[in-house]
């Protein structure tokens, strides 16, 4: 297929159709991970370390082996002894298999609160649990330690006595806790700063965060006496379950499929796994399928948030509002692995902006919490904050419109990107322009109501994808992908699909097929999948009008070049022909005379994803007696590319935007002295609620990516970028001052604006 | 561990199960019954994804105790649609998109019908507070809100002109 369909001449993409997994999903009968069961089941269930530091020297499990009911008991030693080099590719994150197991089930030390240590699989869940009691496992306390600074100083307690700074220009003597630095310069950033008309120098922090899906992981694994093995689970993607749960429990792939369930939100929190190497084990010692599924304090004592950070950040401008350098120092704490950390920041930083000297420096920092995993543009948001907040300072300084200075400094199609190749279509200006004039940003303010804006950038991902489409007898069609779908990638297949084969959406029935059904697909993450396996599946839907064609030519006795495909129907023009058109059922009922099924498998592997870029308008309303911001308005303006299907467009930059503010306001993890998660349930790490909210306006700005058959970037992350800044320049103007620490919890805002005055 | 008879009454059908005393009312209905829509988020009440009907009033099943549900009436999200007849409310959040996982969903869908039972014409503010109880972590209630809303006017017309 080539060039970029008009909008004019489409039917079926953008439109708003119901999604073809809907009615299931309103009616209960979707299947997710925890509600899948098989005969003969048994109930797994973990025992955790209640240390946030500890040697092991002992785990004793004969006696929860005894119980009567206990079939299975697994520990680390049940594992495959890895390679310490294995490494997964995860798309945005790559998954350290030596790491990853020991997130399952701890090796000889514990490094976080809520550790798998062992796990036992029995014939209910009330015999599991009491099997745990019975475990005997004897630890060394060692102390621990939390925080990012410190983690850092000489004297902290050191987690790996392997881990030697990666990076240095010389790689370290003695271990520490800092895995890798980076660095990335251009031009001369100190002597830009010293010959800056203004300069902003600030310290920004951030909290370490929790992706808050509402599903907690769940799956069921069955390994038969011939070692051949199904699990069946929600995750982010089939074949990534596959891969790392065949590595560590030393399996070969083709012995191992993996079913998707329906998934209950991931947002990067689903791109690996805790639980099904722990069931394969199980499974595989009782000879039963065995269920293993997380509770929600669980889910935020083991499963890997969003890491926290600290930033420093000095930026330089002209008077006339021309940035010219930028010095940016951060440290992201990664939890008790290496895990997501400063790349992606050092990365988007200052991406969205021409700066001719800058010098951004980032490491990974270890500490005794659960290990650091992707959220949605992991590691973006925290550093596109601070350099958020501090345009906006800037554009104060010089008492100029903040997005008027955006539009001063904004990368356009051709800058050069941070690879130093120069930009596609990207459509930042647009989008500046677009929110520049939403009423909402003249909208006039009441009494203690400030306005923030900011804007945001993500990268977004192409990868490895395939995709089948397949006619039936009655010309309906089957799209299969590899892809799980988190949001409504099944109606933006399906549409695709059909606009290409040029039939009803109805008639057309995506499905997500197992990992031994399809080709090999990267999972659904980065902002991928309506993409790449989008590209695939109008690939195959063109491969397969091409078939229809031919087959068309071969009943008519003519030439394929001289059938053409409308309507869902081919018609001749062979000169002088008088065929009537044949319609695509007609074709597909034949195909027994004409040469056999009509499908097409298409692999693609993109690597032209555009950046796509939001601009934010957020209201709160400051109550000046406790402390309490509300947001009273909101607008996402975004770069979409082209929206498929523009309800789930919108409803990406919606969430996005509300798990941003709740990044802002309210969300943090919070531990105890013992280094213990002291907030480990939806009560008390407060995500917001629909009370706490207004409507979400959104505005899409389509400049079609220039190479995507529908012209389609990358949707689903940038939102929670701009919303950090957003929420936290509008209080800052509601409240006459600035803040620089999140989360903007009441107390915090208290006692800034009463030390003030 | 003794085991409980139970007697209730299931989306209108008699349903009789053994249960432990200790046994939530969500984990009979997933565990036992095989109704697995409505799902457990949390565990402890802060979610609403686990939202039944108990003799007409809106509870977590996750906080009942499976013998509280002795001769009583449950109704869950498997019996919203009547007849293979999707409810409004169904219909409005498949066709605004106010779903994305869907997770949330049947317990979003049971809160909202109790809602407009109770109040047929809510304010957002009411509805919003009514929700507050249900956690969404994909949509940012948006669309969520404005169908329980739509479907609310909808349903007064519908009556008006009945
Ligand atoms: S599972 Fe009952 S409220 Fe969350
Ligand atoms: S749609 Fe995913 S949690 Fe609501």
């Amino acid at each position: 297929m080539s060039g970029v369909l008009e909008k004019q001449e489409l039917k079926i993409v953008g439109t708003r159709p119901v999604r073809p997994d809907g009615a299931d999903k309103v009616t209960g009968k979707a299947v997710y991970g925890g509600d899948y069961h098989l005969p003969g089941m048994l109930w797994g269930a973990v025992l955790r370390s209640p240390h946030a530091h500890a040697k092991i020297i002992s785990i004793d499990t004969r006696k929860a082996a005894a119980l009567s009911g206990v079939k299975a008991v697994a520990t680390h030693s049940d594992f495959r002894e890895s390679d310490d080099s294995d490494e997964i590719n995860a798309g945005e994150t790559m998954i350290d298999i030596d790491a990853a197991a020991q997130m399952c089930l701890a090796k000889d030390k514990v490094f976080y609160d809520g550790q798998p240590v062992a796990a036992v699989a029995a014939t209910s869940a009330e015999i599991a649990a009491a099997a745990l009691d019975l475990i005997d496992v004897q630890y060394e306390v060692l102390p621990h330690v939390i925080e990012i600074e410190d983690a850092m100083r000489e004297d902290a307690p050191v987690l790996h006595d392997d881990m030697f700074t990666q990076g240095m220009p010389e790689t370290p003597k003695t271990a520490s806790n800092v895995s890798m630095r980076l660095e990335k310069i251009t031009g001369d950033a100190d002597a830009a700063l010293d010959d800056a008309d203004v300069v902003v120098t600030r310290r920004y922090t951030t909290q370490m965060v929790h992706q808050g899906y509402i599903e907690p992981q769940s799956c069921v694994a069955s390994v038969s006496a011939d070692g051949q093995a199904q699990i069946w689970c929600s995750s982010q993607g089939a074949f990534m379950v596959r891969s790392v749960a065949a590595a560590i429990t030393g399996m070969n792939l083709s012995d191992l499929r993996v079913v998707p369930l329906e998934i209950g939100g991931g947002f990067g929190g689903k791109t690996t796994i805790y639980l099904e190497p722990v069931a394969l084990v199980l499974s595989r010692k009782s000879g039963r399928p065995v269920k293993l599924a997380l509770s929600r304090d669980e889910v935020f004592r083991s499963t890997g948030p969003g890491p926290g950070t600290i930033m420093e950040l000095s930026l330089g401008a002209t008077k006339d509002g021309i940035l010219t350098a930028a010095v940016m120092d951060l440290k992201y704490q990664v939890g008790a692995f290496a895990g997501s950390g400063c790349g992606a920041g050092v990365m988007h930083a200052l991406g969205c902006y021409r700066i001719e000297n800058t010098r951004v420096t980032g490491c990974d920092v270890v500490s005794n919490m659960p290990s650091t995993n992707a959220y949605r543009a992991p590691s973006a948001p925290q550093a596109e904050f601070a350099v958020e907040c501090a345009m906006d300072e800037i554009a104060e300084q010089l008492g100029m419109d903040p997005i008027e200075l955006r539009e001063k400094n904004g990368v356009k199609p051709g800058d050069p990107s941070f690879s130093g190749a120069p930009l596609g279509q990207v459509a930042f200006m647009e989008t500046l322009a677009a929110a520049k004039s939403h009423p909402h940003y003249s909208a006039p303010l009441g009494p203690n109501q400030g306005r923030g804006i900011a804007a945001g950038w993500w990268v977004n991902h192409g990868g490895e994808s395939t995709v089948m489409v397949s006619i039936n007898e009655d010309g309906s069609a089957v799209v299969a992908t590899g892809n799980p779908d988190i949001g409504g990638s099944r109606a933006s297949m399906a549409m695709m699909a059909a606009e290409v084969l040029q039939i009803p959406m109805q008639k057309v029935r995506p499905i997500v097929a197992d990992t031994a059904s399809i080709g090999y697909s990267m999972l659904t993450g980065g902002s991928r999948t309506t993409f790449a396996t989008g590209r695939a599946v109008c690939e195959a839907s063109a491969e397969v009008v091409e078939i229809l064609k031919s087959r068309a030519a071969m009943m008519w006795g003519v030439e394929p070049d001289q059938v053409e495909w409308h309507d869902g129907e081919a018609r001749c023009t062979a000169p002088g022909s008088d065929e009537a058109p044949l319609g695509i059922k007609q074709i597909a009922s034949q195909t027994a005379k004409t040469g056999g099924p009509i499908n097409a498998e298409i692999v693609v592997n993109p690597h032209d994803a555009l950046p796509t870029y939001g601009v934010h308008i957020c209201d709160v309303e400051l109550d000046r007696e406790t402390g309490h911001v509300s947001v009273v308005r909101y607008t996402a303006v975004q770069d979409v590319g082209r929206a498929i299907h523009p309800s789930y467009v919108e409803g990406q930059a919606q969430g996005g935007a509300v798990q941003g503010i709740g990044w802002a306001l309210n969300e943090a993890y919070v531990f105890d002295a013992n280094g213990r998660m002291d907030n480990s349930g939806f009560l008390d790490y407060r995500m917001p609620v629909a009370s706490d909210l207004p409507m979400i306006d959104t505005l899409l700005v389509e400049v079609p990516h220039p190479t995507h058959p529908f012209g389609v970037k990358g949707v689903g992350e940038v939102p929670i970028v701009p919303p950090l800044a957003a929420v936290t320049n509008a209080v800052s103007h509601a409240a006459g001052m600035r803040f620089f620490d999140l989360p903007l919890t009441p107390d915090r805002v208290y006692a800034a604006i009463n030390s003030q005055s | 561990m003794s085991t409980v008879h139970i007697h209730t009454t299931v989306n209108g059908d008699p349903v009789d199960f053994l249960s432990e005393p200790h046994t939530s009312l969500l984990n009979v209905l997933r565990d036992k019954l095989d109704l697995t829509g409505s799902k457990e988020g949390c565990g402890s009440g802060d979610c609403g994804a686990c939202s039944v009907m108990l003799d007409g009033e809106l509870v977590c099943s996750c906080l009942v105790l499976a013998p509280e549900a002795e001769g009583r009436r449950i109704e869950t999200i498997e019996g919203m649609a009547q007849e293979g007849q999707l409810h409004p409310l169904q219909q409005k959040f498949l066709d605004l998109g106010a779903l994305q996982c869907g997770f949330c969903t049947p317990g979003f869908l049971v809160a909202a019908k109790a809602l407009l039972e109770r109040n047929p014409d809510p304010t957002e503010e009411e509805t919003r507070y009514w929700l507050a109880g249900n956690l969404c972590r994909c949509t940012g209630y948006d669309k969520i809100i404005r169908a329980v809303m739509d479907t609310a006017a909808e349903m007064r017309q519908e009556r008006v002109s009945a």
